[in-house]
């Protein structure tokens, strides 16, 4: 219990874990639409490429958020303009896009005085979390989780068959675009805890390790928020005591327990479905005896 | 005389530059079966795209019961069964809730389903009698449980105009026939039913009449007609005629 509780007496622990756990949430509920459709590339591209937009915020006295948004845009843009309009294939148009953005950003911090602030983007700040940032990301976090879960249906029927969407009269077009804005707002939430680097193993790891525990979405739904907030948390506190970088941990311990679900989920794991069929054979000769 | 279920009128489609329809017209009477006929890469996806909007056609009209296909889209009138290979089997929904993506044309901004959508559901189910299945992962379902849960979509949806691209493929064939059976109820109930297939043989007892597309439309009759070997030829080539011939 005092170890629990020891870390909750510093003001910035506490800022520390409510962002966190806020954005793993939002992070983990985006992150069960990304892995069904495929497009936890983009969720990389689109958290790499917000760089420039929060740098220039920062010279212009803007909220991170808003030139983050922008960049994102851009972004996703320019990746759908390189992709239709020349022989290059998407994953190769978004290695281009993102990372030349990515490498503009490391550009104007390197030109940028007081490069201090500009490097935490880069590997996030979980212990500096200020009040004004953490009412940025609440207000931010909050938005994009209304939309996720009021438009959860939508979204999932454009993941799993946009065509039906269309022949319906829904836009696929306008559903496709609402879920890369919301992985624009999701990805600037995310920044302030593991920043722009380990983004994408918020936006990704949740939903994977979800998806081989249930077969259905509504539960995905639940358990992936569930799992990342608890190793969102369990990371801070793991990097409170080891004193180590707290955004790396907690997407470590994100990775751990996806490996031990990866090989014990009784359903899809690699040893937790051989274990169920001995068990089921061990009551077969059982029965028979 | 009543309006035709289906019209389509003079319609060219290239992708870049390849030609995929080249004017073809095409009109299918309500509760009439038809079968589309031709080898891959004949026209048939692009058709079924051209009439459910997905895809502009260059030239030429479509008309669902007389109206705009998006109109048509909006009132819940075109359902749409996919071929398997587009569907990701291993998506994590029930058969229950691919069913219900069949009403979220009628339901409000959250698609939240009302008694009335689950009593629609659930008949639905029971129709292609699939209700014992309701709960399983669709990837679950055999080759022929698993198009009759797209129908039950479309059944659900109060489709008008069910569109079924290659439904007998990966099917075997008692489910084959269990699914003919459902078609032929569904067109009698007043459903019109555009079919693609390369299963020949399975279009007589199926369909009502048969269309032969090669980028036009180079025949549409009845299906004993349109199947006749050179007629097949003219579509096909000649490898069909010999391996009918072998068969």
């Amino acid at each position: 219990m005092e170890l629990l509780l020891e870390p909750l007496g510093y003001d910035f622990m506490v800022r520390a874990i409510v962002t966190t756990a806020l954005a793993a949430v939002v992070c983990a509920v985006l992150s069960c639409w990304l892995v069904l459709i495929g497009w936890s590339l983009m969720g990389d591209a689109v958290s790499h490429a917000v760089l420039p937009g929060v740098v220039l915020a920062y010279i212009v006295g803007a909220p991170f958020a808003l030139g983050a948004l922008v960049f994102a845009l851009i972004a996703v843009t320019l990746i759908g303009v390189v992709r239709n309009t020349s022989r290059v294939k998407e994953d190769a148009a978004i290695g281009i896009v993102f990372s030349s953005l990515f490498a503009l950003g490391l550009v104007l911090i390197s030109v940028t005085p007081s490069q201090t602030d500009l490097n935490h983007i880069i590997f996030g700040n979980l212990l500096g979390v200020s009040i004004p940032d953490l009412i940025q990301v609440l207000v931010l976090g909050v938005v994009a989780f209304a939309i996720l879960i009021l438009k959860r249906r939508d979204l999932t029927l454009y993941a799993f068959d946009p065509t039906h969407a269309h022949a319906i009269g829904l836009s696929p077009q306008r559903l496709g675009a609402l879920l890369l804005g919301l992985l624009a707002l999701t990805s600037v939430v995310a920044l302030q805890t593991v920043g722009v680097v380990l983004v994408v193993a918020m936006l990704i790891i949740p939903g994977a390790t979800a998806y081989l525990l249930t077969d259905r979405f509504s539960r995905m739904l639940v358990i992936a928020p569930v799992v990342s907030a608890v190793c969102s948390i369990a990371g801070i506190y793991l990097s409170y005591y080891l004193d180590t970088a707290s955004g790396a941990m907690v997407v470590l311990t994100q990775g751990v327990v996806f490996a031990v679900v990866y090989l014990f989920s009784p359903r899809q794991g690699l040893i937790g479905t051989r274990l169920a069929k001995a068990r089921r054979r061990r009551a077969a000769v059982l029965a028979a005896a | 005389m009543s309006t035709p279920a289906i019209a389509v009128d003079n319609v060219t489609v290239h992708y870049g530059e390849v030609l995929a329809l080249d004017a073809a017209s095409l009109t299918v009477d309500p509760a009439r079966i038809c079968g589309l006929v031709g080898m891959n890469g004949s026209g048939k996806s692009t058709l079924f795209k051209v009439i459910m909007g997905m895809v502009k056609p260059d030239a030429g009209t479509v008309r669902i019961g007389g109206q705009p296909p998006s109109k048509a889209r909006r009132e819940g009138g075109i359902g749409y069964v996919p071929q398997s290979e587009e569907v990701d089997w291993q998506f994590p929904l029930s058969v229950r809730d691919v069913v219900m993506m069949g009403r979220y044309g009628h339901q409000g901004f959250t698609r939240r389903a009302s008694k009335a959508d689950r009593a629609a559901v659930d008949e639905a189910l029971d129709r292609v009698e699939l209700g014992d299945y309701a709960g399983r992962q669709i990837g679950q379902l055999s080759g022929g449980q698993k198009k009759r849960a797209f129908v039950a979509r479309g059944i659900a949806q109060g489709a008008t105009i069910m569109l079924l691209d290659e439904p007998f493929a990966g099917v075997d064939k008692r489910s084959e026939a269990t699914i003919t059976r459902l078609l032929r109820e569904l067109a009698s109930d007043g459903c019109t039913i555009l079919v693609s297939t390369h299963d020949l043989h399975a279009l007589p007892q199926l369909c009502d009449e048969a269309v032969l597309l090669m980028h036009k439309v180079l025949m549409h009759g009845p299906p004993e007609r349109v199947l006749q070997p050179e007629n097949l030829a003219m579509a096909f080539g000649l490898d069909v005629l010999n391996r009918k011939d072998a068969g």
